[in-house]
Order: C-alpha cells, then sequence, then structure tokens
C-alpha cells in the first residue's frame, strides 16, 4: 500500500461465499440484507455519525446553561435586566453575520463536491471572516456591558447570560481556529479522502452552532429584550 | 510567576500523604527501573502506551481502576478505623483530613475505579463480540483513556501539593465556594473531573458509533450480545449525561475562578440549582456504572450455566427501558431540600418504576441459571453474589424512594448503606467477574481459580460485615461522614464494620497473590489457554486466539444468529470439521501514536496550572493540546498493512487450536 | 452483474447504485444523500435556506419588537418560530430529512432533543417549585446577623 495515501474506504464488501449465509436462502443478494446487517459501516458514514453523536452531546450541554439562565433570568440582585441591556437591532446583526457565515460554509461544501479548491478557500475565508465579524461583536457587546457594570460579577442573572453566549461564542472561536486549520489543510494536500471527512464534520459543527444561536437570540434577546416581556 | 504555587503548599506537618506518595512514587520508580533494565522499556512505548489497539487501551483501563483502587479503599480503612475509635474523642485522623478522605474515597472510586474497569471492560470486549477488527476511533480511544489518567494523575498530585476538596464528592455550593473553600482542593476536582470528563465523554461517542455503525455482516441488532446491549445503553447515557456535568463543573469554576455568581449566597446565585443540575448527571452516572456490569452478569451466567441466555429481547427492552427511565428520577438524590409534595411525589413512583427492569432482568438470569449445567467458577460465584446482594440493596432503594421515609434516612448511614450495596455487588463484583472471565483471552493465561476463591469468599462476607451494621446504624440516626461522634451504642456496629474493612483487605491482598500466582504459572497446563476458548463460551471472543492477533479476525465472521460462536462450535462437531477457509488479504490496521500519551501530558499542564492560577502555564497547555490535534490531523501515514500470509499464518494457529479444543483429526484444520 | 428481465427499473437502479456505492440507504448528517447531485441544486438547495431561514429571523425580530402579536402569545410565537429556523437549518444546511437513508440520524437526533426536553423543563419544573418553597439565600444571611 503506497505511503501517501492515508485511510480509503473499505466500502466494497467482500464477495459472499455460496451457501454461506443461512438467512437468505433465495440469495437475492447482498442488496437486500437490512442496512443493519451490512457489515461495518464506510469511513465517511462512521466518522459523521459520530460527531453527529458528539454534537448531540453539545446540544445537551448547552441546554444545561439554558437550563442555569431559565433559573437565573430574574435574578437581576437590583442589577439591570435584559430589557434595560440588549439591543435587538445590534442582535440581529449578529444574526445576519452568522446565518451568512453558514450559508458560506455550505457553499464551500459545495465546492467540495466540485473538487474546486479556489472556490472552497474562498468560500472558506467567507465563512471565516463572517464568523469573525460575529466574534468581534459579540465580544464588544461584553466588553461595553462591563464598562458600564453590568458585568458576570454584577448577579446571577448576568452571570448566567455571559455564560451562555460566551460559551457560544467560544465555540465559535475554536470553530474558526478549525476552519484556518481545515484551510490550511486543503492547501497543502488537496481534498484527500480523510479532509473531506474533516471538511464535513467541520460543516456539521458550523451550522449547528447557527442552530444553537437561533435558540440563543430568541430566548435570551428576543423573550428578554422585546416588549411585554420582562 | 508560580501563581500561588509554593513551598508551604507541600503539607510538611503531615506526613501520612507524604509517605504514601513517596511510597507509591517509590514502587513505581522500582518498576520502572526493573523494566528498564530488562529492555522493556521500548516495547512499552511503543505497543502500550502509544497503542490504539481497543484491547490494550482496555487493559490499560483495568490497570488503572485497580491501581486506583488500591487508594480508594485505604481511605476507606482510614475512615472505618476513624468511625470505630472516635466515639467521645477525636480519633487519629483530624477533622480537616478526614473531610478530604472521604471526599477523595467518593471521587476516586466513581471516577477512576468504577468508570475505568467498566469502560476497560467495555473496550476490550466489545469489538471482539462485534466480531470487528477495532472501534470506530482507534487514536480517539488512546486519548480518552490518556485523559482519564490524567484527571487521575491531577487527583492524586493534590495530595502532596496542596490539599483536596473537603466538600463531599458532589462539592455543593456554598461549600465548595470560593468563600468557604477558598484554597485549592475544590480546584483540583474541578479541573481533575473536566479533564477525566472530556476522556469520558469521547469514548461515550466511540462506543455508541461502534456499536451502532460497525458490527460484523449478519450481527443486525438483535443478534449482538447481551454485553454489547448493555454497553450501547451505557455508552448513548454517557453521550447525554456528561455534558450536564462539564456545563455544571464549568459554572462553579466560573464562580470560582470570574467571579460569577451562579451559586454563591448573594447577587442571586441559586445554590439550590447547583443540587439539581448535578444530580441530572449524577442519577445517569450510576446507571453508567450499574449497566456495564448488568451486562457482564448476562454473559457470564449464560456462560457458566451452558444455556443461552433467557429472554434475550425482554433483556434488550428492560436495558433500553432503564435508559431512558434512568433521566427522569434524578430528584430522589435531594427530596428533602423542599421542592414539595408534588414533585417529590412524582420522582418518587419515577424511581420505584424504575426498578421493575431491573426486576425483570434478575429474573431473566434466575431463569437462565434454571435448568443449566452450572460450573461455579469465580466469575459465577461473583454472579450468584451478586443477585443476592444486589437484590437487597435495591429493596432498600425502594425504601428510600419514598419521600417521607427519606426524609428520616436521607444523608444517614442508611443512605450509605443503600449505595454502596449497589455498587460493590454489582458494579465491584461485575468488574471482578469480568476481569477473571475475559482475563484469560487477554493475556493467554487464566487467573489462579484457588486465590480467586478465597478473595471472592473474602470480598462477599467482608462486604456483608462491613456494610449491613450501616443499615442499623442508619436507622439509629446516625449521619454520615462524621469525624467523631458521642453516643455510645454506635461504636460496637463501628466497630463491626471496621472488622468488615479489614476482611476486604484481605480479599484485596488475595487478589494481589492470585495475580503474582497466576503470572508465575501462566505456562502450566492448570492455567494456560491454549485453544482461545477456556470456559466453553457463546460469543464471538472465544472464537480467537488468546490473546487475539491486533486485527482480531483474519476475516471478519458472517453472523446468522445469536450466540454466533456456539453455533460455529456445534457445527463444527455435527461437520467434523472446521468452518471453510476464507481468502487472506492483506488487512490494514491503524499506527500506534503518541498522540493519547502527549494530550494528556498538555491536558495535566493545563489542569495543574489553572489550579494553581500559574497563567502563563494555562496558556501553554492549551496551546500544547491545540498543536497536538494538528500534528495529528497533519499525519500522512495513518496505517500500516499486515500481510495476507501473516494473517493466514496466525489464522492456521488458530485453528489448530480449535480443532485440538474439538477433538477433531488434523485434516480438519486445512 | 445480470439482473432478470422482468425486474423494474427502480431495482435495476438500485442494483447499479449497488455496485458503485455500498450503502446507498444510509447517509451522513451534513451530505447531500445524492453525491452525484450537480454544483447548481447544491447552491439552490442552501440558497432557499437561506432565505427561509432569513424571512423567519425577520419574523421573530419583528414579532419580538412590535405590538402585532398579543402580548402573552409572544414568547409562544416566537418559540415557533424558532424552532421552524431550526428545522429549515436541519433540512437546508444539514440535510438531516425525514428519508429511510436518515433514519439513524433522525433518532440519535430524537434522543438528543429527548434529554433537552427532560433536562429543561426537570429542571424548570423543580426549580419553580424549590423557589417557591424555599427561603432565599439572600434573606436567609439577612437573618442571621
Amino acid at each position: 500500500m503506497s505511503a501517501a495515501t492515508a485511510r480509503t474506504d473499505h466500502d466494497v464488501p467482500r464477495p459472499r461465499r455460496h451457501g454461506e449465509d443461512e438467512g437468505d436462502p433465495n440469495q437475492l443478494g447482498r442488496g437486500e440484507r437490512p442496512l443493519s446487517e451490512r457489515g461495518p459501516a464506510p469511513t465517511r458514514i462512521v466518522v459523521g455519525y459520530g460527531f453527529w453523536i458528539f454534537l448531540l452531546s453539545d446540544f445537551i450541554m448547552f441546554s444545561a446553561f439554558f437550563a442555569a439562565y431559565a433559573v437565573l433570568v430574574g435574578e437581576t440582585a437590583g442589577g439591570p435586566g435584559g430589557a434595560e441591556l440588549f439591543e435587538l437591532p445590534y442582535v440581529a446583526w449578529e444574526t445576519v453575520l452568522l446565518l451568512l457565515s453558514s450559508f458560506a460554509c455550505g457553499m464551500a461544501g459545495v465546492a467540495v463536491t466540485a473538487r474546486s479548491r479556489i472556490w472552497f478557500q474562498a468560500a472558506m475565508l467567507a465563512t471565516g471572516l463572517l464568523g469573525f465579524g460575529f466574534l468581534v461583536m459579540e465580544v464588544l457587546e461584553f466588553r461595553h456591558l462591563i464598562e458600564r457594570g453590568a458585568g458576570p460579577d454584577r448577579s446571577a442573572f448576568l452571570s448566567s447570560f455571559f455564560a451562555l453566549v460566551g460559551c457560544h461564542g467560544l465555540h465559535v472561536a475554536i470553530g474558526l481556529l478549525w476552519l484556518g486549520t481545515m484551510m490550511a489543510q486543503v492547501w497543502a494536500k488537496g481534498f484527500r479522502e480523510d479532509i473531506q471527512r474533516r471538511i464535513l464534520c467541520f460543516a456539521l459543527f458550523w451550522h449547528a452552532l447557527d442552530i444553537i444561536w437561533v435558540a440563543l437570540f430568541t430566548i435570551v434577546y428576543l423573550f428578554g429584550a422585546g416588549s411585554g416581556i420582562a | 510567576m508560580f501563581g500561588k504555587l509554593g513551598w508551604d503548599s507541600i503539607p510538611f506537618d503531615n506526613p501520612l500523604p507524604l509517605v504514601a506518595f513517596g511510597a507509591a512514587v517509590a514502587g513505581m520508580a522500582a518498576l520502572g527501573l526493573w523494566a528498564w533494565r530488562r529492555g522493556h522499556l521500548p516495547y512499552l512505548w511503543r505497543d502500550w502506551i502509544c497503542s490504539v489497539d481497543h484491547k490494550r487501551v482496555g487493559v490499560m483501563y483495568c490497570l488503572l481502576a485497580l491501581v486506583m483502587l488500591l487508594r480508594g479503599f485505604s481511605d476507606a480503612l482510614m475512615m472505618r478505623s476513624q468511625q470505630a475509635i472516635a466515639m467521645g474523642n477525636d480519633g487519629w485522623l483530624p477533622s480537616h483530613h478526614y473531610d478530604q478522605v472521604f471526599t477523595a474515597h467518593g471521587v476516586i472510586m466513581i471516577f477512576f475505579v468504577a468508570m475505568p474497569f467498566m469502560v476497560g471492560l467495555m473496550n476490550f470486549a466489545v469489538p471482539l463480540q462485534l466480531g470487528i477488527r477495532d472501534v470506530a476511533f482507534p487514536t480517539l480511544n488512546s486519548v480518552s483513556f490518556w485523559l482519564t489518567a490524567a484527571g487521575a494523575l491531577l487527583i492524586n498530585v493534590s495530595l502532596v501539593i496542596g490539599e483536596f476538596a473537603k466538600t463531599g464528592w458532589v462539592v455543593y455550593p456554598p461549600l465548595s465556594e470560593l468563600r468557604y473553600s477558598p484554597g485549592v482542593g475544590v480546584d483540583y476536582y474541578l479541573w481533575g473531573l473536566q479533564v477525566a470528563g472530556v476522556g469520558t465523554l469521547l469514548s461515550g461517542v466511540n462506543l455508541v458509533t461502534t456499536i451502532l455503525k460497525m458490527r460484523a455482516p449478519g450481527m443486525g441488532y438483535s443478534r449482538m450480545p447481551m454485553f454489547c446491549w448493555t454497553a450501547l445503553a451505557t455508552n448513548l447515557l454517557i453521550v447525554a449525561a456528561f455534558p450536564i456535568l462539564t456545563a455544571t463543573l464549568a459554572m462553579l469554576t466560573l464562580d470560582r475562578y470570574l467571579g460569577f455568581h451562579f451559586f454563591t449566597g448573594d447577587m442571586g446565585g441559586n445554590q439550590m440549582m447547583f443540587v439539581n443540575l448535578i444530580w441530572a448527571w449524577g442519577h445517569p452516572e450510576v446507571y453508567i456504572l450499574v449497566l456495564p456490569a448488568f451486562g457482564i452478569f448476562s454473559e457470564v451466567v449464560s456462560t457458566f450455566s451452558s444455556k443461552p441466555l433467557f429472554g434475550y429481547r425482554s433483556m434488550i427492552l428492560a436495558t433500553m427501558a432503564i435508559c431512558v427511565l434512568s433521566f427522569i428520577v434524578w430528584l430522589h438524590h435531594f427530596f428533602t431540600m423542599g421542592a414539595g409534595a408534588d414533585v417529590n411525589g412524582f420522582f418518587g413512583v419515577s424511581t420505584m418504576i424504575i426498578a421493575v427492569p431491573t426486576g425483570v432482568k434478575v429474573f431473566n438470569w434466575l431463569f437462565t441459571m434454571y435448568g443449566g449445567r452450572i460450573r461455579f467458577t469465580t466469575p459465577m460465584l461473583y454472579s450468584v453474589a451478586f443477585m443476592v446482594l444486589f437484590v437487597i440493596g435495591g429493596m432498600t432503594g425502594v425504601m428510600l424512594a419514598i419521600p417521607p421515609a427519606d426524609f428520616v434516612l436521607h444523608n444517614s448511614l442508611f443512605l450509605v448503606a443503600h449505595f454502596h450495596n449497589i455498587v460493590i455487588p454489582a458494579v465491584l463484583f461485575g468488574a471482578f467477574a469480568g476481569y477473571t472471565y475475559w482475563f484469560p483471552k487477554a493475556f493467554g493465561f487464566r487467573l489462579d481459580e484457588a486465590w480467586g476463591r478465597r478473595a471472592f469468599w473474602l470480598w462477599a462476607t467482608g462486604f456483608v460485615v462491613a456494610f449491613m451494621p450501616l443499615y442499623v446504624l442508619g436507622l439509629m440516626g446516625m449521619t454520615r461522614r462524621l469525624q467523631h461522634y458521642d453516643v455510645p451504642s454506635w461504636q460496637p456496629w463501628l466497630i463491626v464494620a471496621s472488622v468488615g474493612a479489614v476482611m476486604i483487605a484481605g480479599a484485596i491482598g488475595c487478589m494481589i497473590v492470585q495475580l503474582y500466582v497466576s503470572i508465575r504459572d501462566r505456562d502450566t497446563e492448570r492455567l494456560k489457554d491454549v485453544t482461545g476458548d477456556p470456559w466453553d463460551g457463546r460469543t464471538l471472543e472465544w472464537s480467537t486466539t488468546s490473546p487475539p492477533p491486533v486485527f482480531n479476525f483474519a476475516s471478519l465472521p458472517d453472523v446468522s444468529h445469536e450466540e454466533p460462536y456456539w453455533g460455529m462450535k456445534n457445527r463444527a462437531k455435527e461437520e467434523s470439521r472446521l468452518s471453510e477457509r476464507p481468502d487472506y488479504e492483506d488487512i490494514e490496521m491503524p499506527k500506534n501514536s503518541p498522540t493519547g500519551i502527549v494530550t494528556a501530558f498538555f491536558a495535566t499542564l493545563l489542569g495543574f496550572a489553572a489550579v494553581w492560577h500559574i497563567w502563563w502555564l494555562v496558556i501553554l497547555g492549551g496551546l500544547g493540546a491545540w498543536a497536538t490535534f494538528v500534528v495529528f490531523a497533519w499525519r500522512d501515514e495513518v496505517e500500516y498493512e499486515i500481510p495476507a500470509d501473516e494473517v493466514e499464518r496466525r489464522d492456521r494457529m488458530r485453528r489448530e487450536g480449535k480443532a485440538k479444543m474439538l477433538d477433531l483429526p488434523p485434516e480438519a484444520v486445512a | 452483474m445480470s439482473r432478470a428481465l422482468d425486474q423494474d427499473e427502480n431495482e435495476a437502479d438500485r442494483d447499479e447504485q449497488a455496485e458503485s456505492r455500498a450503502r446507498t440507504d444510509d447517509s451522513v448528517p451534513g451530505e447531500e444523500s445524492d453525491a452525484d447531485e450537480d454544483v447548481g441544486g447544491g447552491v439552490r438547495g442552501y440558497l432557499i435556506g437561506l432565505a427561509l431561514a432569513g424571512i423567519l429571523t425577520a419574523a421573530s425580530f419583528y414579532v419580538a419588537g412590535s405590538g402585532l402579536i398579543y402580548g402573552p402569545g409572544i414568547p409562544v410565537g416566537l418559540i415557533a418560530l424558532a424552532i421552524g429556523q431550526m428545522g429549515v437549518h436541519l433540512v437546508f444546511f444539514l440535510h438531516v430529512t425525514t428519508g429511510p437513508d436518515n433514519t439513524n440520524n433522525v433518532l440519535a437526533l430524537a434522543f438528543g432533543v429527548l434529554i433537552v426536553a427532560l433536562v429543561l423543563f426537570g429542571s424548570l419544573w423543580i426549580m419553580s417549585h424549590l423557589n417557591h418553597n424555599m427561603m432565599p439565600a439572600e434573606m436567609m444571611r439577612q437573618m442571621q446577623r
């Protein structure tokens, strides 16, 4: 086996020998076997599914932070609450940036299918810049809040706000590091099988972050700052 | 430069931990020196430390668990001896140490004995039982193990540099907040568990993916061994529950490090929320511990009763029911916190309901034994003792599930007796049964049976003597975690309990002797496993050699029934020949890699630095971990090839062993 | 591979696909089920997703800010819109559909959603009862002085 290639797909099953399978007396062939009996899945499916499971665990972690936020949302300790602090137009722009970033990531995925390195790098760059823009806006918002005395140490409500939104921001930051690594990998090694799998995982991660942002801006900002809601 | 770390961080005034630590380090250094002189170090590094083979990773997990059992048990001896003498006096163990001892005992036993033992046995056996070559993500598996070991290291370092938490193993605020625990103890706890928790979560993802997406051809879900079903349920629980622990510990960390107010007494913090969230993790955690043990017992009982497991489908339903139900009972850990009758009533009922599927399992094991040809080997002895003792513990659990009863018994020794009555007969005996059962598969020779029985009897009787008195004491009103007391009528019971602890110490001693004798006699006919099937097994792992080759199976078996190996054996006996030789092909296996231990090294650095507020080292640790990931991702050569001739040679050895076992003529091997 | 003449076209197609890809009835989350889809189709899917998500997001912000919806109904409206947006992301960006090739992915997602619901609603139910019954820590400390 050549040393240059990385792990290949083991997705062509060994031909079955005559009479080997008693559960298939009419020899209908492996296409008729239920999915659960076809043997180990191709690497691409194993990797993607494994990462999906990891993402679900990440959703559950966020739900613990959401639960804490929901419990502590009223605990402002005499300090400012959401209605006072949240500026919806600002959050709307953040949302636009992240949504466009997700779209750009989708374009990067299409570029992989089309095997176009240029489009891939361009789309990933766009994804990264838009995501970075989102992050900058969020950091500025945090700084502004801290400067006006509404930092995480002011009250339990603010602690849970900073932790929840900050956790999402931390994920975005890690995602950007990963994005940079993927751009470097494709630049250096092209669309090798294992690099394609990692791009798939990155795309899953990036879209999942946008899903969490939907929950976040709805429950934190829109509930908190909208008219008629506490 | 070194944050809060200084010479005064080392407890020179308290010789005991320093001596113990020194002895442990000296022992390990002696072992290391011996290995170096014998030239074993390159082999150890290349083929064990850097191994991504699930069998080796599994063995290392179990080794970690056994070593940490010694540490956790010494904590137990200290507590028992202290309580036996501290009637009306302060005993020998001052309270600020006693508090660290009971906290460390809980943390170590749950996170660094029970979890690694179960995860290790699952790692070892599941791919073999599924008929595949390795888990879904072998290098990630190695990373998971080494991160767990890193967490254990951090907890142990707290013994000699700084202190450990004094809050109990679930670190409730406000005691665990900075105001009331200003030292580094709780920080060691937080960082040690976060590091180990990442390892466990990744291991959960790994095994779920393996079981759901990688099984031998023909092995549909209803043909999977029971251990694999319980492993699936366990790892689904790990994936679902550990994120909650991560989040909750992170919140406490933010409180302690950055002045957040999640659980502080002022500024709106809510301490009850910590209790709620930590037990939302904590209850599934105990099912994570017990479900693999149930799976082990299913395998052991059916093998040593020479009968297929009774009620396979109801076992699956019961297992998955426990998996889901374990997420709706967690409030029973804090009935007394004041949620009120409605909430308490709901969770009381749900807690009783979850006892039902467990009961179904017990009956199925009993019915498996009924009518079988039973061999009382050590694993089977542990299984029978489990069935008797665990049921008692389960019943006391149902008692505690009644909220008014729990108001009397919460945090008494009754509770302590209950959970030890569950964990020891189920998790620990299950671990020992699994350890004895799969030991020959891992190493090629059995454990000495005589010493195994001695250990078993001392464990079973020692456990009864140590913990039954605690039920009585709980009903008499003694609360847990008491460093001293002044009720004379309690002392006789505590003395009896400490005798039980000494008996258990004897049991552990027997296990150590067992290991020595077994290794010494490993080539004798009494212990050596030449056929790969020392127990007349029924599942696929017994079709391989002992130990199996790195690739497990020369060609993946095509499965058409439950208990596939039993079917293979019977067919071979009927037809007087082995199955047809497959066409041997080259096999690609993942390369070993130092990624695991290097990641863990940086994680340990990061954790230790975070505890002591050495910020530059924290950043270094984080960057190092990131760099390790990038280096790993940059690899071009990730596999190596085993040529078809080598595969054929190994398989011929295997077939010869099987032919000998079945008394087949030599032509049958061809 | 030869096939019987009376096999219908679908089965023939399936056999052919089975030759080139061993598993067509299992796909990865994040990947189009039909990998041979052209670039245009792929881009179109994402564009539709972007448009739908954009509309729903704008609707969310509008509902929250304006007086269009009856006050107490706003939270419900926002949650419905949020679920809609998440659905758009799942279908158009993550390609998680309800087709048979996505069964495993949907089951896993359902499990995750179940746990999230249990943790969230369980915690909210428990904590609201606890907060109602138990004296706040702040008051307790003041009483101790």
